[in-house]
C-alpha cells in the first residue's frame, strides 16, 4: 500500500449542487496533505466522504488501499477526526469525554485511562481535566477535540479547520501541537482557509474552489513557480503604471486600491518604478501563499 | 431495509452507555420527578377525586378509584419518558450538542448511533416506571410478586414509544414542533387509554378508538398486573405491542438516516 488516501475522479452532489467535482488526489503515508480553499470550496465534504459519512456520487476513494463503500468501519477504526464544530458532550468532565469516546473503539477501560492521561499531557490540559467542557476556552476545547480524535492512536488524523475563531495565541498552541504530531511521523489531512496556517503545517497542499483542485503540490514551490519570488505592493496606483506593467509583459493584477506586480527580480523592478510614478506607498516583499490563492481564486467577496 | 438492519450491531450498547453516564452525571433532576409524580397524582385524584369516585366498576367488578388509575400513571410514565427522551432529548443531542456528529466518526454507524438512542428511550420507560413503581407500592396498591412483570414489559412499551418519537425527530424542522404530535398523539393518549376511567363508560364506537390507542393496551397489562392476575388474553394486547413496536422502530432509523446523511 503506497498510499494512505487514494482518489479518482471524486465526485460529490447534493442534489443539483456539485460540492466536489471529479477530484483526483493522493496522500502518503507521513506527509501533512492540505486542503486550502475559500468556504464553500468542497473541503468539508471531501473530509466527509473520507470518513464515511457522506456517500461518494461518483468516482473512487481508498482509505488505507479500502473502498470507503464497503469498509466504513475498518476505515474508522483507523482515523480520527477532528470536526470544524463543537461535539464534545457538554454533561461530561474533560476526562470523561475522552474516556466515553475510547469506548466507541472498543478501547477497555484500563488502556483508556492510560491513553487519556497521555493525551491530556500532550495537549496541555491535564491540569484541567476534571473541569467541565462549558468552562473551557475555545482553544482548550479544539484541544481537546484534537486529543479526543487520538484516543485510537490513529495512522490518519483529520483536522477540519482546527483553528477557525480561535485567537493567536490558542492558534499557535494547536499548531506546535499538530508539528509535533507530524514529527513523530503522524500522516495528516488539513482543510484550511488560513494561508499561514497551510503554508506552517502543510508538506503538500490543493487549492480548491468550486469544488475542483485548481493546483497541487508543496505550498513554497507552488508560490515561485506561479507566482514568483517578490510581489511588489503599490497603494494608489496612477493608471499609466497599469499601462507600463502590461507593455513589459509584467505579471501582475490590480484591485480597488492596490496594484500587485509580481516577478523574480523585485529589487530591479521596484527601482525601475520607485520615484517615478505618483503613488502613496510601495513595498517590495517575498511572495506567499496568500498572493498564489487570490490569484487563483480572484478577490471577489465570497459568501 | 437490509442494510438499515445490517448496520446495526453490538456497538449501539456503547451510545446506551454514554447516554446512561449522562443520566448519572444528572441523576438528581432525573430521579426526583418520576418518584414525586405519582405522589402528587395519587393524592390530587385519590384525595381530591377520588372523595366523590370512591370506586369504579372495572371488568364487572368494583374498584377503588386510586387502585384504578396506579397502573394508569405507570402507564402515561412510560409513554412520557420513552417519548419526550427520543424527541427533545434526542434532537438536542443530534441538532444543538452534534453528538451524534461526533461519534459516527468512530466505527459506529449512523444506524447504531440510533438503535443506542432507541435502546435508551426504552431505558427510560423501564427506570421511570420502576422508580414509580417503588413509590406507588408505598400506598399499598401494587400486588407482588405479579405485578413484577411489568418491569420487563415497560421496556417493551418504552420501545414502542422511544420508536414513534423517533419518526417525529426524524421529520420535525425544528424542536418547537414537537408539540404537534404531543397534542394530536401524546395527550388523547394520556387521557383516553384507560387511563384515568374506564373504558366501559364510553359509547361503543369511541371504546373501539381507544382500543385501537396502544397506550390502551399498555395499561389493561399493566392493571392486570397491579391486580395480581395475569389473564391469558394478555397476550393479545402484548402482540399488538409487538407488531407495532417493530416498524415504528425501523422507521424512525430510516427517516434520522434520510434526515441527517445528505
Amino acid at each position: 500500500m503506497s498510499h494512505v488516501i487514494e482518489a479518482r475522479g471524486l465526485t460529490k452532489k447534493y442534489g443539483d449542487l456539485t460540492a466536489v467535482d471529479g477530484i483526483d488526489f493522493s496522500i502518503r503515508a507521513g506527509e501533512c496533505y492540505g486542503f486550502l480553499g475559500p468556504n464553500g470550496a468542497g473541503k468539508t465534504s471531501t473530509v466527509k466522504m473520507i470518513h464515511c459519512f457522506a456517500p461518494v456520487t461518483a468516482g473512487e476513494l481508498r482509505v488505507f488501499g479500502l473502498d470507503v463503500r464497503e469498509h466504513p468501519r475498518e476505515i474508522k477504526t483507523r482515523i480520527g477526526v477532528c470536526q470544524q464544530e463543537d461535539t464534545l458532550d457538554p454533561d461530561f468532565s474533560v476526562h470523561k469525554n475522552l474516556l466515553v469516546f475510547a469506548r466507541y473503539f472498543g478501547i477497555a477501560a484500563r488502556e483508556a485511562e492510560i491513553r487519556a492521561q497521555e493525551l491530556l499531557e500532550f495537549m496541555g490540559l491535564w491540569e484541567r481535566r476534571k473541569d467541565g467542557i462549558r468552562q473551557l476556552s475555545g482553544g482548550l476545547k479544539r484541544r481537546l477535540v484534537i486529543a479526543r480524535a487520538l484516543i485510537n492512536r490513529p495512522d490518519l488524523l483529520i483536522l477540519d479547520e482546527p483553528t477557525t475563531g480561535l485567537d493567536p495565541q490558542s492558534r499557535h498552541q494547536v499548531w506546535d501541537r499538530v508539528r509535533s504530531l507530524r514529527k513523530q511521523g503522524k500522516t495528516i489531512l488539513l482543510t484550511t482557509h488560513y494561508m499561514d496556517e497551510a503554508q506552517t503545517l502543510c508538506d503538500r497542499l490543493v487549492i480548491m474552489d468550486h469544488g475542483k483542485i485548481l493546483i497541487e503540490g508543496p505550498p513554497a514551490d507552488l508560490v515561485r513557480s506561479r507566482v514568483g519570488k517578490d510581489v511588489i505592493e503599490i497603494w494608489g496606483y496612477p493608471p499609466a503604471l497599469v499601462e507600463r506593467a502590461r507593455q513589459n509583459g509584467w505579471n501582475f493584477e490590480t484591485d480597488s486600491d492596490r496594484l500587485f506586480i509580481y516577478t523574480d527580480a523585485g529589487d530591479e523592478v521596484f527601482s525601475a518604478i520607485h520615484g517615478q510614478y505618483p503613488m502613496e506607498r510601495c513595498t517590495v516583499r517575498t511572495a506567499g501563499l496568500e498572493d498564489l490563492f487570490l490569484k487563483l481564486t480572484g478577490r471577489e467577496l465570497r459568501e | 431495509m437490509r442494510s438499515l438492519v445490517g448496520n446495526i450491531s453490538l456497538r449501539s450498547l456503547r451510545v446506551w452507555q454514554r447516554n446512561r453516564d449522562v443520566y448519572f452525571v444528572t441523576w438528581k433532576t432525573n430521579l426526583v420527578p418520576p418518584l414525586l409524580e405519582p405522589i402528587l397524582y395519587l393524592l390530587a385524584f385519590g384525595a381530591g377525586i377520588g372523595a366523590l369516585v370512591k370506586e369504579v366498576r372495572y371488568e364487572g367488578a368494583p374498584i377503588g378509584y386510586t387502585a384504578f388509575i396506579a397502573p394508569g400513571l405507570l402507564a402515561t410514565q412510560v409513554m412520557f419518558q420513552s417519548f419526550f427522551e427520543n424527541t427533545y432529548n434526542t434532537f438536542v443531542r443530534m441538532y444543538y450538542q452534534r453528538t451524534f456528529d461526533a461519534i459516527v466518526t468512530t466505527p459506529l454507524t449512523l444506524e447504531d448511533v440510533m438503535a443506542g438512542e432507541l435502546l435508551w428511550g426504552a431505558s427510560k420507560g423501564t427506570i421511570g416506571c420502576t422508580i414509580m413503581m417503588a413509590a406507588i407500592s408505598a400506598f399499598g396498591l401494587i400486588r407482588y410478586p405479579e405485578a413484577l412483570v411489568i418491569v420487563p414489559f415497560s421496556f417493551l412499551a418504552g420501545l414502542f414509544f422511544a420508536g414513534l418519537a423517533l419518526c417525529f425527530t426524524g421529520l420535525v424542522p425544528q424542536i418547537d414542533v414537537f408539540n404537534f404530535p404531543i397534542f394530536l398523539f401524546v395527550m388523547p393518549m394520556f387521557l383516553f387509554s384507560g387511563t384515568f376511567f374506564p373504558l366501559e363508560v364510553l359509547p361503543v364506537w369511541a371504546q373501539r378508538l381507544a382500543w385501537a390507542l396502544p397506550l390502551t393496551h399498555v395499561t389493561r397489562v399493566m392493571r392486570e398486573a397491579c391486580l395480581g392476575r395475569l389473564p391469558a388474553d394478555l397476550g393479545w394486547d402484548l402482540l399488538y405491542i409487538v407488531l407495532a413496536t417493530a416498524p415504528v422502530n425501523l422507521l424512525g432509523i430510516h427517516l434520522m438516516r434520510k434526515r441527517l446523511v445528505k
